[in-house]
């Protein structure tokens, strides 16, 4: 097959992750109330990018061998 | 409710990318055998989380969270007894026919060992449940939008009445599964259901950890629950000691056994991505991979629904219809939780059932929890993860049903030499006009909801006795084609005799039973005549099957080498090192969830 799954998935999800991650570090702190104080944009953006580019690097690096 | 515009970056990100993904794929989408078997040449891990992704339908996602707030943690027998056994027993015993053989589908599989009109029978009814279940996925997505009125602002902008929501929402996941299943085929469609995987794992997770923090961890969920909800198998003993009304023997029988291993074995939706798999051992894995996710589903899905109903009483509060700036869970007078008591829509006062008590909306229970937890934001992961749900089962029925259409019916019955082009010409064709039975099916199903019950009775009654065919036929070489056939007929028929002459208690003669004219039996629940009706048409199917074929002529043994158990060279693992059997992977799943089991007894 020549895309590996893992490239769109790595794309989507460091896509969402930066989105999540800039918007959880200027959003009004009021809107976490519902989210118990918590700024789970930030949060959860950070381990969506990080889970983007882990799943970027496994799938370039199988095209590249 | 409200969306902002975070969200809908989101949202429109998520639909732009399923679209994408089909139109790279469509250069590698050249010949039939990758349209509609992804080129047999996918790894054993992407086969494995399509396989789940398939089955995450409508009913996963918003219906098991319904039903951990009405029955508890007991839900999760659909998982550990329901599922993880059957998703074993494919992957060691049933693969090597599905793959070995020349059979291009399950029904092919059927015509190969059996003859024409067993795969007739199984290919025509399975072609026309793929359809409908995909047009319920669509209506059932399509209401779900409509009440939580998240696109009202939307079609606001353009002028619309937020009643035209229902067109928006049937039309747009119409257009976005059908571009990416004809671009691309079936890789297309397990790409997207293992992105769809991903998704609904990351819009979950953190609705799970929120919840929990809110209520004290799991030991909060105890406390606050009575006993019942929180023990999978106590009171199994007797059907009123416990939720779900049932005791342990119809649950491991009729859920366990024969319901599990109909579904989980014999359905083409999910045999697919696992025929789809570079290498015999990697089809073999496809479902043993499949079940571990599949094990720790419920704490994503069934957990969100005991959370909801565990929460304090929410305050009542007015209904938002526009102009609201944040987003708020819908509520209304008598819930419990945060769940809201259903409310009659002619008289405007909430529903009771026959004991005075209010009747609760409890597939509200998931979309409540992310309205009730996500801020802005998040609130557009949550979403995606629901869209995900619904389309990655539109999706595997579209794929299932151009698969059966264009090989077991088209090529069978209609024109049987044509090029290769030619089939995938119609495969593309099955996709367009499948898409739009499912359209119609979507549409009727809010005019007729009776009609769409007595169907769904009937697709009840077809696949009860499946399983007792497919396992003679694979582990017996003496059953026969006619027994096949007549054992099937008399299966589908003992599930409606029996369906027909039983009544759960406390329902009335008519669809839910009893229209035979005499109630014989009475169950305590509907899960408890449900699962009773599926042990009784397996049963009689086994027999029938057994019988018939006792008194027809068999096949020649030679025939039937690749088929049947005893007639096919057993599968080498002794290359691969012990741990890397899939023998050790099945043995090692049952293992934990036979512990998860005793965690949860």
């Amino acid at each position: 097959m020549g895309l590996d799954v893992r490239v769109p998935i790595g794309l989507l999800f460091s896509f969402l992750g930066l989105v999540l991650t800039i918007f959880g570090l200027f959003s009004d702190p009021e809107i976490y109330r519902v989210s118990l104080g918590i700024n789970v944009n930030l949060a959860w953006g950070v381990v969506l990018l990080g889970f983007g580019v882990v799943m970027l690097f496994f799938g370039w690096k199988r095209r590249a061998s | 409710m409200n969306l902002t515009l975070i969200d809908g970056v989101i949202i429109v990100a998520y639909l732009f990318f399923t679209v994408s993904v089909g139109a790279v794929l469509k250069r590698y989408t050249k010949t039939s055998k990758d349209f509609f078997q992804a080129g047999r040449a996918l790894p054993a891990w992407v086969c494995g989380l399509a396989f789940i992704s398939a089955n995450l339908g409508a009913q996963e996602v918003v219906g098991m969270a319904a039903s951990g707030a009405k029955y508890g943690i007991a839900t999760s027998h659909f998982y550990w007894i329901g599922a993880v056994p059957a998703m074993v027993f494919v992957g060691l015993f049933m693969m090597p026919f599905y793959y070995g053989s020349r059979a291009r589908s399950v029904p092919e599989y059927l015509r190969l060992r059996f003859d024409e009109k067993t795969r007739a029978l199984n290919a025509i009814s399975f072609a026309i449940m793929t359809v409908f279940s995909s047009g319920i996925s669509m209506y059932a997505m399509a209401r779900l939008l409509q009440s939580l009125h998240v696109l009202d602002f939307a079609l606001d902008r353009f002028h619309l009445p937020a009643a035209r929501v229902f067109d928006l929402s049937v039309i747009a996941s119409a257009l976005i599964v059908l571009a990416y299943v004809l671009l691309g085929g079936l890789i297309s469609a397990i790409y997207n259901e293992v992105l769809q995987f991903f998704l609904i794992v990351a819009g979950f997770m953190p609705l799970v950890f929120l919840g929990l923090k809110n209520v004290g961890g799991w030991q909060g969920v105890v406390e606050r629950l009575p006993r019942g909800y929180t023990h999978a198998w106590q009171g199994l003993g007797h059907p009123p000691t416990n939720p779900l009304g049932i005791e342990w023997f119809g649950l491991v029988m009729g859920l366990g056994f024969v319901l599990s291993f109909g579904y989980w074995c014999t359905d083409f939706l999910v045999v697919q991505r696992a025929m789809a798999a570079d290498s015999m051992e990697s089809a073999r894995r496809t479902p043993l991979i499949a079940s571990i996710p599949k094990m720790f589903f419920p704490f994503l899905v069934i957990l969100p629904g005991l959370i909801a109903i565990a929460l304090p009483n929410q305050p009542v509060r007015p209904a938002l219809h526009s102009g609201g700036q944040t987003a708020m869970a819908i509520s209304s007078p008598l819930g419990q939780g945060i769940i809201p008591a259903k409310i009659d829509e002619k008289t405007g006062r909430a529903e009771l059932d026959a004991d005075g008590r209010p009747v609760l909306d409890y597939d509200l229970a998931v979309p409540n929890m992310l309205l009730h937890y996500f801020p802005a934001g998040l609130l557009g992961l949550g979403l995606v993860a629901l869209l995900a749900s619904f389309m990655s089962g539109m999706a595997g029925n579209v794929t299932a049903f151009n698969t059966v259409w264009t090989y077991d019916i088209y090529q069978s019955y209609i024109r049987a030499n044509a090029s290769d082009a030619h089939y995938l010409w119609m495969g593309r064709m099955a996709t367009v006009f499948g898409v739009a039975l499912s359209v119609i099916t979507a549409y009727f199903a809010v005019r007729f909801n009776n009609i769409m019950d007595v169907l769904q009775l009937v697709f009840a009654f077809v696949n009860a006795p499946l399983f007792a065919t497919f396992l003679l036929g694979m582990f017996w070489k003496r059953a026969t084609g006619d027994g096949a056939f007549f054992g099937l007929l008399l299966g589908t028929s003992a599930a409606a005799l029996h369906q027909g002459l039983t009544l759960p208690g406390g329902a009335e003669v008519g669809l839910k039973g009893g229209w035979l004219g005499a109630v014989v039996h009475q169950y305590p629940s509907q899960m408890a005549q449900n699962f009773w009706t599926a042990i009784f048409a397996w049963t009689v199917c086994f027999l029938g099957t057994i019988g018939v074929s006792l008194v027809t002529r068999p096949r020649e043994e030679k025939e039937l080498v690749g088929l049947v158990y005893s007639l096919t060279e057993r599968i080498s693992e002794k290359h691969l090192v012990w741990y890397k059997r899939p023998v050790t992977l099945g043995i090692s799943v049952l293992l934990v969830a036979a512990v998860l089991n005793w965690v949860f007894w």
